[in-house]
């Protein structure tokens, strides 16, 4: 099978140019958003964008352009963001497009934007990615000064401003509040929905926040109709989708798939197997939030937001994480347990306090000084937490550890029942390969 | 708009940032919403925000110092304190995790001759252990300023400092040899 079919996001990643406007342009790039303003007008956009039942890339999977309607009609002021705070965990694929694509990303953003009837539009890029603030601000800059931002664009047919904006290292930024409160200025804490920011949002103005991912289709959707977009994927997962794939596999990295590939064939004939010396044991299949399933699930699902679900997971990111077998699954989930709780925003108290009581009792139990009533305590930490919170952060905790404590169950009651862990492994992964 | 590049705080920016600021409080739509890059301009300079800074941006942004401060120890890569020359920040996230970031800490603390959360005694580096950077597959990797250093290796870790010793570090993953 060729891959390189489904490539409609990724075209441009093997290019050594694709950053720059004018190989972008040579590539067919701005026509969809000359043809949006010149010719179809905002309506006409979300109407196609809602038929090609594009899917936020960020991790909810909501219809982009349903999240669109939500804007009350004749709102004067309305904000639009990008939320490139790419930080969950396996995740790096917005990266490839902020890099090597960033004015796919640019159009896109500018795009959504007129759908939405927004002025000022903010691309909010994580604080580590420093870099890629840097070559995304030449982008806009180059954007400008081609006439497709700012005072005068489109003969003043539709002037939009736009900033990038560089986060400060805040995992819970990537939260749409979250993120449009640091924004604001302020600490990036979420706030209750509703309202919900399509409503109320940036400086209590309807506002709009696109993943990356999910704006950089838009031109493309445009371009080559809804049509063509549900050419690829599934009746209710169309389209394709960017995986970032992490672990010791043959070929890591980020991936373009047609939703609703077979796991098993996406692992074989797109990431080769496993690195040589390695067993598969376990994959996250969307980011780091997701429940964990065994290598045998993972091989009779697909990759579309369906079929995990069913199989007790969610696509999420497409952050995945390929487990190898040598792995202790108690040392894992005690690593990702230490992330909420270095990330957890401390607003809500089952957040706060539950992340930090994971962490300890999972160190506890490694440390072999657990009791085997810690598995049900830490079952018990879990209900106090999942669903009963502002965000989603602490069900995000809570998915990973009750999928870890259920599937790999006998690591946990070895250790419960007073074993010492093992000492980290402490080789190289390709020490371990060779 | 016209900037007072100082004030009674005893802090100020130079002809050239002052520019920058000036810019930043023309793109973004309130003052307030000016915070982030005015501490990231700040920062940027001087590589940390000191209490005179921070006093000067709540004048400059009309918030109270609280509102600032509160901003500077939310968020992780805001420092209020000055830092070493070369701050390398090891992901130990879980991909990372898999691919070797504990042996990549681990050696990074035997060439060093500090643990992870330490500072060098001459100031020249730090070491710390960081969440998530969004190199999963590259890993393991670490953070040096705006760039990436990733795959990395006993001996890739070794000629990176070896390299910023001499103050001639190898060429950051991130840093790709586009053209322009």
């Amino acid at each position: 099978m060729n891959q390189d079919q489904y490539r409609i996001l990724s075209r441009r990643f093997d290019r050594r140019d694709g950053h720059r406007l004018a190989a972008y342009e040579a590539d067919g790039g701005y026509r969809s958003l000359k043809r949006a303003v010149g010719e179809l007008g905002a309506a006409a956009v979300r109407e196609e964008v809602k038929a090609s039942g594009l899917r936020g890339r960020g991790g909810a999977g909501f219809p982009a352009g349903v999240k669109w309607g939500f804007v009350p009609q004749g709102a004067e002021t309305v904000y639009f963001m990008v939320n490139a705070d790419e930080s969950e965990p396996g995740t790096f694929k917005d990266r490839y497009l902020l890099d090597y694509d960033p004015h796919a990303v640019i159009e896109g953003s500018a795009i959504s934007s007129f759908a939405v009837g927004a002025k000022l539009c903010v691309i909010y890029i994580r604080g580590e990615f420093g870099w890629l603030v840097d070559r995304v601000q030449k982008a806009v800059d180059e954007a400008y000064a081609a006439g497709y931002l700012g005072p005068g664009a489109f003969g003043g047919a539709y002037e939009l401003e736009m900033i990038v904006h560089k986060g400060a290292g805040a995992y819970i930024c990537g939260e749409e509040t979250g993120l449009i409160n640091s924004v604001t200025g302020q600490k990036g804490q979420p706030n209750i929905k509703p309202p919900f920011p399509a409503v109320s949002g940036f400086l209590g103005r309807p506002t709009i926040v696109n993943n990356v991912e999910t704006v950089a289709a838009v031109p493309w959707i445009l371009e080559h109709g809804a049509v063509a977009y549900r050419k690829f994927g599934t009746e209710k997962s169309p389209g394709t989708k960017l995986f970032s794939v992490s672990g010791p596999v043959r070929r890591p990295g980020v991936h373009e798939i047609p939703l609703g590939l077979p796991f098993r064939e996406f692992f074989t004939d797109w990431l080769g197997g496993m690195a040589d010396g390695e067993e598969l044991k376990a994959v996250i299949m969307g980011g780091s939030s997701v429940p964990v399933l065994t290598a045998a699930e993972a091989m009779e699902t697909a990759l579309d937001y369906e079929s995990l679900a069913a199989a007790g997971t969610m696509l999420g990111s497409g952050g995945m994480i390929v487990i190898p077998a040598r792995c202790d699954m108690v040392e894992l989930i005690q690593v990702l347990m230490h992330f909420y709780w270095d990330e957890s925003c401390g607003q809500c108290t089952p957040c706060r306090e539950g992340t930090g009581w994971l962490h300890r009792i999972v160190k506890r139990l490694r440390r072999g000084e657990g009791a085997p009533e810690d598995l049900a305590l830490l079952e018990r930490v879990c209900d106090g937490m999942a669903g009963l919170t502002i965000c989603p952060l602490a069900d995000a905790a809570v998915m990973p550890m009750r999928s870890f404590l259920q599937r790999f169950r006998p690591e946990f009651e070895a250790l419960a029942a007073g074993r010492r862990a093992t000492e980290p492994d402490s080789r190289w992964a390709r020490e371990i390969r060779s | 708009m016209s900037v007072p590049v100082e004030d009674g705080t005893g802090f100020g920016l130079g002809e050239q940032d002052a520019a920058r600021f000036a810019g930043i409080l023309a793109r973004y739509p309130t003052r307030r919403s000016a915070l982030m890059p005015t501490l990231w301009l700040i920062q940027d300079r001087d590589g940390h925000i000191s209490d005179a800074a921070v006093a000067w941006t709540a004048a400059q942004l009309e918030l109270s110092e609280a509102k600032v401060r509160e901003v500077v120890s939310f968020y992780a890569m805001y420092r209020d304190r000055p830092q070493a020359r070369h701050v390398l920040q090891v992901c130990h996230n879980i991909s990372c995790h898999i691919m070797g970031a504990q042996p990549l800490l681990a050696h990074l603390e035997g060439k060093l001759g500090v643990r992870r959360g330490e500072t060098t005694p001459d100031g020249e580096f730090a070491l710390e252990g960081v969440e998530c950077l969004g190199a999963c597959g590259m890993g393991p990797c670490l953070q040096l300023g705006k760039h990436l250093y990733e795959h990395l290796t006993p001996e890739r870790a070794d000629a990176l400092v070896d390299g910023l010793r001499r103050g001639d570090p190898p060429r950051p993953d991130t840093d790709r040899d586009l053209e322009g």
